[in-house]
């Protein structure tokens, strides 16, 4: 799947309305994901994962960081997220389907802030950028 | 047989209370064959569906969603007995229609982003969590008479 021109604009532009609330977001996208698939959480049995921790205010924020560097480097995201890829394949190796999950919270926290901002048209291009995020992140695991 | 929380219940319900069934249907469906292009395919006769704007504003995506949603409600009134309620539409999409059961769960996903973006702050991460399980459940049920 290939992001467009169109896509590539749409998702900066996202990106560029909510910078200011990435952190919050990635940490938010993450509280969503453990309480609606609770599976998740068994990546992060060496957290404190109860409402408002600072840990996953801390991995929200570090999500949200790549999330933002890929959008920002979004004509070579393989090139600007290979270290995470590394990083997933060696040595997190979380199943690719909980990609799609994290993914798909980003997304109903990103619908729930600004449902302007997220046309049916501007839904489709981040939710490619998404999966080609979670792509990138699991291609190396064999 | 799922079982429901009392607080799950409540959930659903004072969602389900906020909801426009035609709006939330029809923008849920478009945004289905908008997002995930492929879907397309099991609506042929729809006519025009060559543009985000032709989708959403073509009347027999309107109606159709309108009418999936609807079901939803019915779901929604025999939370314990969703096979039963599904029967009938399970054998249907399966023998009839030969609908993938990956759709249920597509468009139990997008249903869930609309709610969202309906509810705004009032689709808390409990909300999200009961209807994650919902719409997850709905589709099991749909998927059950497939053969």
């Amino acid at each position: 799947m290939v992001l467009s021109p169109q896509d590539k604009t749409n998702v900066k532009a996202v990106f560029g309305k909510i910078c200011g609330h990435a952190d919050e977001y990635g940490a938010e996208a993450l509280e969503r994901m453990f309480h609606a698939h609770p599976q998740t959480k068994t990546y992060f049995p060496h957290f404190d994962l109860a409402k408002g921790s600072a840990q996953v205010k801390a991995h929200g924020k570090k999500v949200a960081a790549a999330l933002v560097e890929a959008a920002n480097n979004i004509d070579d995201i393989a090139g600007a997220l290979s270290k995470l890829s590394d990083l997933h394949a060696q040595k997190l190796r979380v199943d690719p389907v909980n990609f799609k999950l994290l993914g798909h919270c980003f997304l109903v926290v990103v619908a729930s802030h600004n449902p302007s901002v997220l046309t049916p048209e501007v839904h489709a291009s981040l939710d490619k950028f998404l999966c080609a995020v979670g792509t990138v992140l699991t291609a190396k695991y064999r | 047989m799922v079982h429901w929380s009392a607080e799950e219940k409540q959930l659903i319900a004072s969602v389900w209370g906020k909801v426009s069934v035609e709006e939330c249907g029809a923008e849920a469906l478009a945004r289905l064959l908008i997002v995930y292009p492929w879907t397309q395919r099991f609506f042929d006769n729809f006519g025009n569906l060559s543009s985000p704007t032709a989708i959403i504003g073509n009347p027999k995506v309107r109606a159709h969603g309108k009418k999936v949603l609807t079901s939803f409600g019915d779901a929604i009134k025999n939370l314990d007995n969703l096979k039963g309620t599904y029967s009938k539409l399970s054998e249907l999409h399966c023998d009839k229609l030969h609908v993938d059961p990956e759709n249920f769960r597509l468009l139990g996903d997008i249903l869930v982003i609309v709610l969202a973006a309906h509810l705004t702050k009032d689709f808390t991460p409990a909300c999200q969590a009961t209807w994650q399980k919902l719409v997850g459940v709905v589709a099991h049920a749909l998927a059950h008479k497939y053969h």
